[in-house]
């Protein structure tokens, strides 16, 4: 029973990982660039929600109303300014700059707000749960976020499908060259995308407060890699194969530490070693790696 | 209607003095061209003569070391490409390019971003190419070469272009697929629509411009009406060597081998040495002698 | 460099460190100039004097110095592979933690840890080669970021094993001699180390392969095309920096006589390698050189406040990545000529081969 105990606390961890992963997906798609921020930039929200219910006293549940919309904001002016410069010189470069403002972000938070542990305090909302039988407790929390996460990659998949940004992403993701010939501005498109990816990763950022405790240094020892092997898992160009693969690293992480607590994050990772040998494209995905 | 593009006081497209750089090698030399409104005109030439960059320069996607596009008398040479799209240049770019996970209508629903007005809404799109209506729901990638062709075309269209730029439509399509898409061409340029095409198949560019200009190795060698130029002429132009004397008029059709003896067939003499490169100006000569064949 | 790319092909038949007659134009090719030369001699004599320090100060100032000179190896290592193979890699601190670790091992069974440099660097190198298996299928970020996480796999591994400290680290056994003397060996060690990599480095890229690495870092698609085997070559040269890199780390676990895998494998080294040749100037060799000597100086003067230090890297390595690309290294050699390490050819004009040193750049 502890297995299978062990097995639902992994699909509503992988909830959390889809939800990191998307943003991750959604930029490396479009603009075919990883952006080894990631992690950081969720670090970040989670920092300015601290922030503000610091400063406002409201509930950090709803702290997300003012960071997600600063996020985005965020993601669209960093990718009109920073990273399309960067993406103007090329790939190569990109990746680099992405890795230099990783570093750059993780120890400015580490000087100006101090290398100790924060969580974002929900009150009893953390420890409150129910139970199935006698031994699978679930937490009210981590139901919440894997709801939201799935509400989340439906709300893009649908946005991504029927309105007319999504589809000028789509066109973007497609081809470049020939969006700009049909009369798109590629650079504002890619803006918009990153601007998603940014708001993605704020919610994130905020789950992952309220679900445990953060450093300055949790995005880029655990975040990155997590959404990262998410992305692979699944397959790249499928939000649902993120969703799976979200599930399926969390499942493997939870299924290690029933093993043995230091193997949690070995299992995962081994999980995505074993996809990329046996599986490269991923689980649900036929396209190609970049 | 004129009979030359080079009568007309005010083209609608006009390229003056174009020079085009790929890195060290020069891909256009001083390229002027003029096309005036509800005209349809041909580049012909080899295989890297620069005909397609020619047409993407227009379009926006090279910036040109020296010269300038004129649209209806607005320099636009600083405009990006969907800017371009917007002031009414469309590309049907080599090789189709549609955007392979989207479906048919998508594509035309993209094309039509610039949000120009015109006659060429999606439903007359449908209405120029009748089977495309009952597979609008098709992804593009699903499509034949002929059918993709023709809705790249729809794409372009569904920018309402003023000048539409059409680029080796008939490449790797069957001949009775091009001719098909070519036989829409009248009826784009009876609604109006100025049309600058690229074209390897001289005698398809013959038969559907009213003008033809001839690119080789960058440069223009020959430029007017199909009715006036002899075969002679054309071959002349198109692989660089020249007839013993311009417009003699054998009147042979296009395609017929130049009667030529040893002595009428030269280097092309429109291609001044001191402007090749300097130091890769003896090989380039050597490495290319006059007498192709296609 | 670049701008002389084209014309290596002309010479590339000709025996590469003659001058060679340019057939047709009756030009000039040459593989370097007087101040490669010059380089040449004044490195020699760097190294002897290098080679001597030991005898001439402290052994906080080797101290240093030995810190320099693992910075040096892995920047070099990290240059060769993403400016000229074209791999971004921001896990290369896997080779450096492991070759620590094979040296902590071989030291454990009672071989000194000096003797251990060439074994433990070796032992990384054929690690090197499934982990090369496993992440060569992979391109631009998918690579960069599984070898991070290979990095954490590495470290997650050796954590588990408990005659290796787990997490808490291990003291490096084997090191009897005096404190003075010590210093001096691991001095000389690194110092050792670092001319072989650079060496080693200059030496590949002026062979044969030097030319596909070249036109790899020029366009990596065209090399493929006309028929360059940018596959092996990528994994010669992944393979030379999992060495390098393996030295560098054994050198820092006789350096450190106490490993700790967070510290082992922590990604901070990686990120010194990217910043160091960015800023130098990717894609030459002098380029890491150039950035350690500047980061060096950086790390000494910020170093009282290592997030400070971390953050003003950062700022100038994104600075310089998006608008001076070619680092410092770059802009000098622009600007005078000077090619220190002349691993491209020269074409001069009949008869104008210069004779002046340091011959300002006359573009060809």
């Amino acid at each position: 029973m502890t297995w299978v105990n062990a097995v639902i606390q992994g699909v509503m961890l992988g909830g959390l990982y889809a939800l990191f992963a998307c943003g991750l997906s959604l930029m490396f798609g479009v603009m075919k660039v990883i952006n080894l921020a990631h992690g950081d930039l969720a670090m970040v929200a989670a920092y300015i929600a601290l922030g503000v219910v610091t400063i406002t006293h409201v509930p950090a549940v709803w702290s997300f109303v003012l960071v997600v919309p600063i996020f985005a904001a965020l993601g669209y002016v960093l990718q009109r300014t920073l990273l399309q410069a960067s993406l103007n010189r090329g790939v190569i470069t990109t990746l680099l700059v992405t890795f230099g403002l990783s570093v750059v972000i993780e120890n400015a938070l580490q000087q100006f707000l101090s290398a100790n542990s924060r969580e974002l305090n929900i009150g009893s909302l953390v420890s409150d749960s129910f139970s199935i039988g006698s031994q699978i407790t679930i937490a009210y929390l981590d139901l919440a976020i894997l709801v939201v996460a799935v509400a989340v990659l439906l709300g893009l998949q649908y946005f991504l499908s029927s309105s007319r940004s999504g589809r000028m992403i789509r066109a973007v993701a497609d081809d470049r060259e020939a969006a700009q010939l049909s009369g798109i501005n590629y650079r504002h498109v890619f803006g918009i995308a990153t601007a998603i990816a940014f708001g993605t990763v704020a919610l994130a950022g905020l789950a992952y407060g309220m679900y445990t405790q953060f450093d300055p240094t949790t995005g880029t020892t655990a975040l990155l890699l997590y959404a990262f092997e998410a992305v692979v898992i699944g397959g790249l160009g499928s939000l649902w194969g993120t969703l799976a693969g979200g599930i399926l690293l969390g499942v493997a992480q939870q299924v290690g530490a029933q093993y043995h607590a230091a193997d949690q994050v070995l299992a995962g990772q081994l999980l995505f070693l074993i996809i990329l040998v046996l599986r490269p494209q991923g689980i649900t995905s036929r396209r190609e790696l970049a | 209607m004129t009979t030359a593009g080079t009568t007309d006081a005010s083209p609608l497209l006009e390229v003056a003095g174009l020079s085009v750089h790929h890195g060290q090698l020069q891909a256009l030399h001083d390229v002027s061209i003029a096309v005036p409104a509800g005209q349809v005109h041909a580049m012909i030439g080899a295989n890297g003569a620069g005909k397609s960059t020619l047409l993407r320069t227009i379009a926006g996607l090279h910036a040109p070391t020296a010269g300038s596009v004129r649209l209806d008398g607005r320099d636009i040479t600083g405009l990006r490409p969907e800017r371009r799209v917007a002031a009414g240049i469309a590309l049907v770019p080599e090789g189709r390019r549609l955007f392979p996970s989207l479906s048919v209508e998508e594509n035309l629903l993209v094309g039509a971003s610039s949000r120009r007005t015109g006659e060429w809404s999606i439903d007359a799109i449908y209405d120029l190419f009748g089977w495309m209506r009952d597979r609008r729901r098709q992804r593009a990638a699903q499509l034949s070469g002929g059918e993709q062709q023709a809705v790249a075309i729809g794409r372009a269209l569904a920018a309402n272009p003023s000048v539409l730029l059409l680029d080796e439509l008939s490449l790797g399509l069957a001949p009775v697929v091009v001719r098909r898409i070519y036989a829409t061409l009248p009826q784009l340029a009876a609604s109006g629509m100025t049309i600058l095409l690229v074209e390897q198949d001289v005698s398809q560019a013959l038969a559907v411009a009213s003008h033809v200009h001839c690119l080789l190795e960058g440069r223009v060698t020959l430029a007017g009406p199909p009715a006036g130029l002899t075969g002679a002429q054309i071959e002349a132009a198109y692989f660089g060597v020249s007839a013993a004397s311009n417009g003699n008029g054998d009147g042979s059709p296009p395609g017929t081998p130049a009667s030529a003896g040893p002595a009428s067939v030269a280097p092309a003499g429109s291609v001044p040495a001191s402007s090749v490169p300097a130091s890769s100006g003896p090989a380039r000569q050597a490495d290319q002698p006059p007498g192709v064949h296609i | 460099m670049s701008a002389v790319g084209q014309d290596t092909q002309a010479a590339g038949g000709q025996h590469p460190r003659v001058a060679a007659r340019g057939p047709a134009a009756g030009r000039v090719v040459t593989r370097s100039r007087r101040s490669a030369l010059w380089a040449g001699l004044a490195a020699v004599v760097a190294i002897a004097i290098l080679g001597y320090l030991p005898y001439l100060v402290f052994s906080d100032t080797t101290g240093l110095m030995v810190q320099f000179f693992q910075l040096l190896i892995m920047a070099s290592m990290w240059n060769l592979l993403a400016g000229y193979a074209g791999l971004v890699s921001v896990g290369h601190q896997a080779f450096i933690g492991l070759g620590a670790y094979f040296v902590v091992l071989l030291a454990m069974h009672g071989l000194s840890p000096f003797t251990a440099i060439p074994i433990a660097t070796a032992a990384t190198g054929v690690v090197g080669l499934p982990v090369w298996w496993l992440v060569s299928r992979l391109r631009s970020g998918y690579f960069a970021i599984t070898m991070w996480v290979i990095a954490s796999v590495c470290m997650l591994i050796i954590i588990q094993i408990s005659s290796l400290g787990s997490g808490t680290g291990i003291a490096l056994s084997g090191l009897t001699q005096s404190p003075t003397l010590l210093a001096a060996d691991t001095y000389w060690a690194t110092l050792a180390v670092a001319v072989l990599a650079i060496a080693g480095i200059y030496a590949l890229l002026r062979s044969r392969l030097g030319l596909a690495l070249t036109a790899i870092r020029d366009d990596e698609a065209g090399a493929k095309s006309i028929g360059g085997r940018v596959g092996s070559v990528q994994r010669l040269v992944f393979l030379v920096t999992a060495l390098g890199c393996g030295a560098a780390g054994a050198v820092y676990a006789i350096g450190q006589q106490f490993i700790v895998p967070t510290a082992a494998f922590d990604v901070s080294f990686t990120a010194e390698m990217i910043f160091i040749t960015i800023i130098g100037g990717i894609g030459t060799i002098e380029g890491p050189i150039i950035g350690t000597i500047v980061f060096f100086i950086l790390q000494q003067t910020l170093s009282a406040d290592g997030t400070w230090y971390w953050i003003v890297l950062g700022l100038v390595a994104i600075a310089v990545a998006i608008w001076a690309p070619r680092g410092i290294w770059g802009l000098v050699s622009e600007r005078f000529g000077i090619r220190l390490f002349p691993v491209g050819f020269y074409v001069w004009p009949a008869g104008e081969q210069p004779r002046r040193l340091l011959a300002r750049s006359a573009r060809p």
